[in-house]
């Protein structure tokens, strides 16, 4: 009983692996492959790579939709998570009734969906001309209750005591949060910045309706537009979904840790 | 003399301390304005917003006030009533098969003796690095007609012609369903193995040697302990689900016709494509407000008996 358990567990695992891996491997293997070995469903790597990639390049502004997707993203994050920061930090060093009454209230915005607040959100940046912009693809993910939740509750275990000294220095008070505060919580900053910059550089349907010209395109609007545009060139369509999924896996093999970290952030 | 210089020198201490809490108090809120201000401008006015637009009829600048006229043409349009259908179809088939999955892949890897737990953990959390749009494109060419699956399945004789998944209604929702479980099985398994390190471990230890098997232990333990995380994820799974939109618009299109259409891409189409009706679309994104407003508001309530 013991033993088939045992193995039935590894079973199950393994299926779950593998089929977590699969369609990404696969992803990977087609990039690589002209269409008719695709459709034999070749699993191994192809000569095609190259020809593929010229043939994007052919199709799409794929190095626009790079840069700008990299741009609205690092952007995006850096603002975001310095904004966040300074609020949870906030929320919890200076604390009273009158804030946590506020806190509570913020986090109500977490209950709202997007379909609920896109179609102001679309005439309030129109009016505003941010369409095709910078700060119009910011502006409804610039400010979350979840980061500021997630440095709020970080917050609770950096000691005050450091602050009381730094006062006592005659620090003023944005330098204690950004000389003091900052460097010591380095670890809820990696958290923010990678869940943020994934979110940022995933982003679909909010960029889909501002970023309208060709010259504002991002990465997940421009493999959309691939698909839409009827290309029949398999290789070519997997070679461009590779390149948009590269910097968010990569981001996640290496700093999986603050990843998970910064998702469960709230919670703890 | 002294005396009094003294205990003027103290109240003044004393007020001086005050005027430092209060200034303490007024820099908290500088540093915590503009965070606090984006949330209210781009989350509750566009809500109230959204609301005041729901209620009007017209086009453009030619919108006015006409009452609940939006809300009463929802009751009686099919297509919302299909896509209201389909959306809660995507809630009610995969949300419970994902949790339940999530919950027993964290359960064996917290098994201390498992091999390779590392490995499995960041296989399976893997998916989550995949945009949604990325990962529904790989769906889309993976169920295409002559894509992967058909030719596996016919290879391998298990069909004997393929299998038109996206165009058939059935396979279409079954498809956004698959590929809802791949991209967020591991996340929500993330969070359960989290919870089930908190557990205390001589819990289990006393439950076995009094002689409880592994499925009784999920059952009786590790289920009821993990309450309040299943409560959250089960609140964000739905929250999500009611505001699918990457999928429904590339993986299947939300063809064929509209029968795998999730609201939100509904919505998406009223409102900006082809003769936009804004007013409509306001109330249907309203509807789905207080539909995850009144399931959040259900599931704490079950979720938090004891």
């Amino acid at each position: 009983m013991r033993v088939i358990l045992r193995v039935g567990m590894y079973v199950f695992l393994s299926i779950a692996a593998f089929l977590s891996i699969f369609p990404l491997f696969w992803t990977a293997v087609s990039a690589t492959n002209s269409t008719p070995d695709i459709l034999a469903a070749s699993m191994l790597p192809g000569t095609h790579l190259i020809a593929n990639f010229e043939r994007l390049l052919e199709l799409s502004d794929l190095g626009r939709a790079f840069w700008n997707s990299t741009r609205n993203a690092v952007i995006l994050t850096a603002v975001s998570v310095t904004i966040c920061s300074l609020a949870g930090y906030a929320f919890e060093v200076f604390h009273s009734k009158a804030k946590d009454r506020l806190m509570g209230i913020l986090l109500l915005s977490m209950m709202i969906p997007f379909a609920a607040v896109m179609i102001p959100l679309f005439r309030l940046a129109t009016s505003l001309n941010l369409n095709d912009t910078t700060l119009g693809f910011m502006l409804p993910t610039l400010s979350t209750a979840f980061l500021i939740m997630l440095f709020r509750q970080s917050t609770r275990s950096f000691p005050h005591e450091m602050i009381e000294a730094a006062r006592i220095d005659g620090l003023n008070e944005l330098s204690i949060f950004f000389r003091i505060y900052v460097p010591t919580m380095k670890s809820t900053y990696a958290a923010a910045i990678t869940i943020t910059f994934m979110a940022a550089w995933n982003v679909f349907l909010w960029p889909r309706l501002i970023m309208m010209s060709p010259e504002a395109v991002t990465m997940p609007m421009l493999i959309s537009n691939l698909m839409a545009g009827y290309v029949t060139e398999f290789g070519v369509v997997m070679l461009a979904v590779l390149i948009a999924t590269l910097p968010t896996i990569i981001i996640f093999l290496f700093l999986q840790r603050y990843f998970a970290e910064g998702l469960l952030g709230t919670i703890k | 003399m002294k005396q009094t210089t003294e205990v003027s020198g103290g109240a003044a201490i004393k007020r001086s301390r005050l005027s430092l809490r209060r200034k303490q108090g007024l820099i908290g809120w500088a540093f915590l304005l503009i965070a606090a201000g984006l949330i209210v401008m781009m989350n509750f006015y566009p809500m109230v917003r959204g609301f005041m637009l729901s209620l009007q009829t017209g086009v453009g600048a030619r919108m006015e006030y006409s009452g609940f006229v939006n809300y009463s043409r929802m009751i009686g349009d099919p297509r919302f009533r299909q896509t209201l259908i389909t959306t809660f179809t995507y809630l009610l088939v995969q949300v419970p098969i994902m949790l339940l999955m999530g919950l027993a892949l964290a359960s064996m890897l917290n098994n201390k003796g498992l091999k390779g737990r590392g490995f499995f953990r960041t296989a399976i959390f893997l998916p989550c690095a995949v945009g949604l749009v990325a990962y529904s494109l790989v769906f889309r060419q993976m169920f295409s007609f002559d894509g992967l699956i058909n030719t596996i399945l016919v290879s391998s004789g298990i069909l004997e012609t393929g299998h038109n998944w996206l165009g058939t209604a059935w396979s279409a929702q079954l498809v956004i369903i698959l590929g809802l479980l791949w991209r967020w099985t591991g996340f929500n398994m993330i969070f359960y193995l989290a919870g089930i390190q908190n557990i205390d471990s001589s819990i289990y230890d006393a439950a076995r040697i009094d002689g409880a098997n592994v499925f009784q232990q999920f059952w009786k333990i590790t289920i009821p302990l993990l309450r309040p995380i299943i409560l959250l994820t089960a609140i964000m799974s739905t929250n999500g689900t009611l505001q699918l939109f990457d999928e429904s618009f590339n993986l299947t299109g939300g063809g064929p016709g509209i029968s795998s259409m999730s609201m939100s891409h509904y919505i998406f189409n009223t409102a900006f494509t082809g003769n936009p009706t804004i007013g409509y679309a306001s109330a249907m994104s309203f509807m789905v407000f207080l539909l995850v407003a009144i399931l959040a508001f259900i599931q704490l309530k079950v979720g938090d008996r004891r």
